[in-house]
C-alpha cells in the first residue's frame, strides 16, 4: 500500500517539476502576500515583531490552499483518476499519495517563503530554527490532511476553486491559532516548552484528522 | 397526514409555547439586577445556541449512519437538520451582539463560545453550498456526510483553541454541581425555553425533511 | 470469466442499466453495440468496478488486477513522456522494473510508437495518444479487456494493427468487451454480439457466421423506432 502511495506521489511531484506552473505560482503568491503585508500595516503603530507570526501563517495557509486545489485537478486532466480507480491499488494509498505529495509541495514553498520572511521582516530565527521547523511541520500536516480530503471532493463539484477555501477555512482555525501562538513564543525568545498546551493541541488535531481523512477518503472516490 | 404537515403542527404548537415563554420571561420573571432588560434576550440566545448545536450534532450522527447504512433517509435528515441549524445559528448570531452591546459594551468579541457559534454558522453554510454544488444524488450524499462528520470533529478543536486563546464569556452558571446560582424563576423560564426551542427544531426539521422527501418521491424512486 | 447479474443503475431519471445479465467465458470477444446514451459506458464502468450498481452484481475472475480498461479519455498525464506514463501504470500493477521496461518497449514497437517514446504525451495527436492509451490498458497483460470506443481517432493502419492485437489476445483465451456505436468497427473480431438500448440487452447471441452487413441490418431493426441507428 505504501509503495503504491509513493509511486503516485512521485509521479505527482515529477509532473509538478515538469510543468512548474503551480509551484511557481504558489511561491510567487507567497512572496506577494509577504510584500502586501509589509505595506498593509502602519509601521509607526504596529511593530513588525508583533505581526510577524500572523504574517507568516497567513502566507503559509493561503499558499497551501493553492497547492491543494491542484492535487486532484491533475488527475482529471485526461480522466486519469478513472484508470487509477480501476488499478489494483487501495483508495487509502491514493489518499496517502496525495497527502505526501501535497506535504512535500507545500513544504518546499514554505522552505522558500521562510527565508523571504526572515529577510523582509528582519526576524531573528538563528537560534530557534529547529523548533520553528518542527512547529511548521506539525501545523502544516494537520491542515493538509483535511485539505487533501476536501480537495478530492471539490475537484468534482462546480466552482471547485471557490468551494475549497469556503469549506476549508474553518478547519484552518485550530492549526492556525496554535501555530501563530507557538511561533510568537519562539520569536519572543521563550522556550518551546512554554507552548506545550498548543503543541498538544496541534498534535491531537493532526492525529484526529489524519485518522478521520484516511477512513473517510474511500467514500469520496468510490462510485 | 404527511411528515411535513405534522411538522407544521409541531412548529405551530412550539411557536405558541414560545410566545408563552416570552410572556413569562417579560412579565413574570424578575429583571436581572446588573443587566436589566437586555438579559431577557438570554432566553432566546442560549436556547437558539442549544438548538444549533443539537442540529450540528445530529448532522454528524446522521452522516455517520448514512455512510454505514447507505440509507438516503439519513442524508435527507442531515440536510434538513443543517438547514434548520443555519437558521438557529443566525438567530444566535444576531441576538448575541444585541445582548453584548449594553452588557459588555461591544457588539462583538472573539470570545470562545461566540467564535464557536460563528464557525458553526460557517460550517452550516459550507455544508449547504457543497450540497448545492453537486448534482449527483449519491455523490452529494457522500460528500456532505464526509463534511458533516469532519465538522462535528472540528468543533471541539475550535472551542479548545479559541478558549486557550482568550475568553471573557459569562461562565456557565446553570450546570454548576452545587445549587445553581440562577434564581429558580429565571431557571424555570430558561429551561422551558430550552424545551420550546428543541420542539421548534423538531417541527422545522420535520417540515424540511417532509418537503425533501416529497420532492424526491416526485423525481422518482425515493432516492 | 466475466459475469453480470441483473445490473440496474440510474442517473437521476435516466435508466442507464435496466436489468442486464450475461456471462462470457475466456476466449470470447463481445461486441457491444448501442446508440449514444444506451448505457454502454455505464456497463463497462460497472464491469471495471468504477461504478457500484444500485442493484445487481458484476464479477471478473482475478478482480481489478485482471482488468485492462480504456475509457472515453486517455487517462494519461500530458506532462509525462509516453514511456514515463506507461512505466507509471506498470508500477501500479506491481510489475518488476526490468519486466516493466521490456513490456513497455515491446508494446511501443507493436503500436509503432518507438520513436515517440520520449515525447511528452501532450504534444501527440489524438490518434497517437489513443495508441498510447491502448498500450496503457495492455501494459499489465490483462485477462479481461474492457474497451469503450477504443478505435476513436485511430487511422486505418493503427486500427488494423489494434484489431490484430485484440485477435491475438482473444486467441490466448482472454476476454474482450468492445463497446462502440459503429457496427463496422468491431464486428469481425466478435464471437458474440449484444445490442444495448435504453439500459437493456435487446439482443445477445453468438455472432455465428453473420457478416457485418447482416448484423448492421439486425442492429438497425433492433434499435429502430427513431433511436437514431448507429449514428450520433
Amino acid at each position: 500500500m505504501l509503495r503504491h502511495a509513493w509511486v503516485i506521489a512521485r509521479k505527482d511531484l515529477l509532473l509538478e517539476f515538469r510543468s512548474r506552473t503551480a509551484f511557481v505560482s504558489a511561491t510567487v503568491f507567497a512572496a506577494l502576500v509577504l510584500t502586501v503585508f509589509e505595506f498593509g500595516r502602519d509601521p509607526t503603530a504596529v511593530a513588525t515583531s508583533d505581526l510577524a507570526p500572523s504574517i507568516l501563517w497567513v502566507t503559509f495557509t493561503f499558499a497551501g490552499m493553492l497547492a491543494l486545489n491542484r492535487a486532484f485537478q491533475l488527475e482529471l486532466e485526461n480522466q486519469a483518476l478513472d484508470a487509477l480507480l480501476v488499478a489494483p491499488i487501495s483508495r487509502t494509498s491514493l489518499y496517502w499519495a496525495k497527502l505526501v505529495a501535497n506535504c512535500i509541495f507545500v513544504g518546499v514553498v514554505e522552505a522558500i517563503a521562510l527565508p523571504l520572511f526572515v529577510l523582509f521582516f528582519d526576524v531573528p530565527v538563528g537560534g530557534i530554527l529547529l523548533p520553528l521547523i518542527g512547529v511548521i511541520a506539525l501545523a502544516t500536516v494537520g491542515f493538509i490532511a483535511v485539505g487533501t480530503l476536501f480537495s478530492a471532493m471539490v475537484s468534482r463539484t462546480r466552482f471547485a476553486e471557490l468551494m475549497l477555501p469556503v469549506l476549508l477555512l474553518p478547519f484552518l482555525v485550530p492549526p492556525l491559532i496554535g501555530a501563530v501562538q507557538v511561533t510568537a513564543q519562539l520569536l519572543a525568545g521563550r522556550p518551546l516548552s512554554e507552548g506545550e498546551g498548543w503543541l498538544r493541541l496541534l498534535a491531537a488535531y493532526d492525529v484526529a484528522f489524519l485518522t478521520l481523512a484516511t477512513l473517510l477518503f474511500p467514500t469520496t472516490v468510490n462510485e | 397526514m404527511t411528515i411535513a404537515q405534522r411538522g407544521r403542527w409541531v412548529s405551530l404548537v412550539a411557536l405558541i409555547f414560545l410566545a408563552g415563554v416570552y410572556v413569562r420571561a417579560l412579565v413574570f420573571t424578575p429583571e436581572e439586577r446588573t443587566q436589566g432588560l437586555a438579559q431577557k434576550i438570554f432566553y432566546v440566545h442560549v436556547p437558539a445556541a442549544w438548538s444549533a448545536m443539537l442540529a450540528m450534532g445530529l448532522v454528524g450522527l446522521a452522516s455517520i449512519l448514512f455512510l454505514m447504512m447507505k440509507d438516503y433517509r439519513y442524508d435527507r435528515f442531515a440536510a434538513a437538520s443543517a438547514e434548520v441549524g443555519t437558521a438557529f445559528s443566525l438567530v444566535m448570531l444576531t441576538t448575541g451582539p444585541i445582548w453584548a452591546k449594553p452588557v459588555w459594551g461591544t457588539w462583538w468579541t472573539w470570545d470562545a463560545r461566540l467564535t464557536l457559534t460563528l464557525f458553526l454558522f460557517f460550517l452550516f453554510v459550507g455544508y449547504q453550498l457543497l450540497r448545492g454544488a453537486v448534482n449527483e444524488t449519491s455523490l452529494r450524499a457522500r460528500y456532505s456526510a464526509v463534511l458533516g462528520i469532519c465538522g462535528l470533529v472540528l468543533l471541539p478543536f475550535i472551542h479548545l483553541s479559541v478558549y486557550l486563546f482568550r475568553t471573557l464569556h459569562p461562565m456557565p452558571i446553570v450546570l454548576k454541581p452545587s445549587a445553581p446560582s440562577l434564581p429558580p424563576s429565571m431557571l424555570i423560564t430558561l429551561l422551558s425555553s430550552f424545551a420550546v426551542f428543541t420542539l421548534l427544531y423538531i417541527g422545522f426539521v420535520m417540515q424540511v425533511y417532509g418537503a425533501a422527501a416529497a420532492r424526491d418521491a416526485a423525481v422518482g424512486g425515493g432516492r | 470469466m466475466l459475469s453480470a447479474d441483473n445490473l440496474r443503475h440510474t442517473f437521476g431519471a435516466v435508466r442507464a442499466l435496466d436489468g442486464i445479465s450475461f456471462s462470457l467465458p475466456g476466449g470470447r470477444t463481445l461486441a457491444l453495440f448501442g446508440p449514444n446514451g444506451a448505457g454502454k459506458t455505464t456497463l463497462l464502468k460497472v464491469l471495471a468496478g468504477l461504478i457500484k450498481p444500485e442493484v445487481g452484481h458484476a464479477e471478473v475472475t482475478g478482480g481489478r488486477r485482471a482488468v485492462g480498461w480504456i475509457g472515453h479519455q486517455s487517462s494519461l498525464y500530458g506532462h509525462l513522456t509516453v514511456r514515463e506514463n506507461l512505466l507509471f501504470w506498470a508500477q501500479l500493477y506491481d510489475l518488476p522494473a526490468a519486466r516493466a521496461r521490456a513490456r513497455v518497449t515491446e508494446l511501443l514497437g507493436r503500436l509503432g510508437m518507438t520513436d515517440r517514446a520520449d515525447q511528452p504525451v501532450r504534444v501527440l495527436s489524438r490518434g497517437l495518444m489513443q495508441r498510447v492509451t491502448i498500450a496503457r490498458a495492455l501494459v499489465h497483460d490483462p485477462e479481461v479487456l474492457l474497451l469503450d470506443e477504443p478505435f476513436t481517432g485511430l487511422d486505418l493502419a493503427a486500427a488494423g494493427e489494434f484489431r490484430r492485437l485484440l485477435g491475438e489476445l482473444a486467441g490466448q483465451g482472454r476476454i474482450v468487451v468492445l463497446a462502440t456505436h459503429n457496427v463496422d468497427e468491431g464486428v469481425e473480431l466478435a464471437t458474440d454480439i449484444a445490442f444495448q438500448v435504453r439500459g437493456r440487452f435487446v439482443h445477445f447471441a453468438p455472432r455465428a457466421a453473420r457478416n457485418a452487413g447482416e448484423i448492421g441490418e439486425a442492429y438497425r431493426r433492433a434499435v429502430g423506432n427513431g433511436e437514431g441507428g448507429g449514428g450520433g
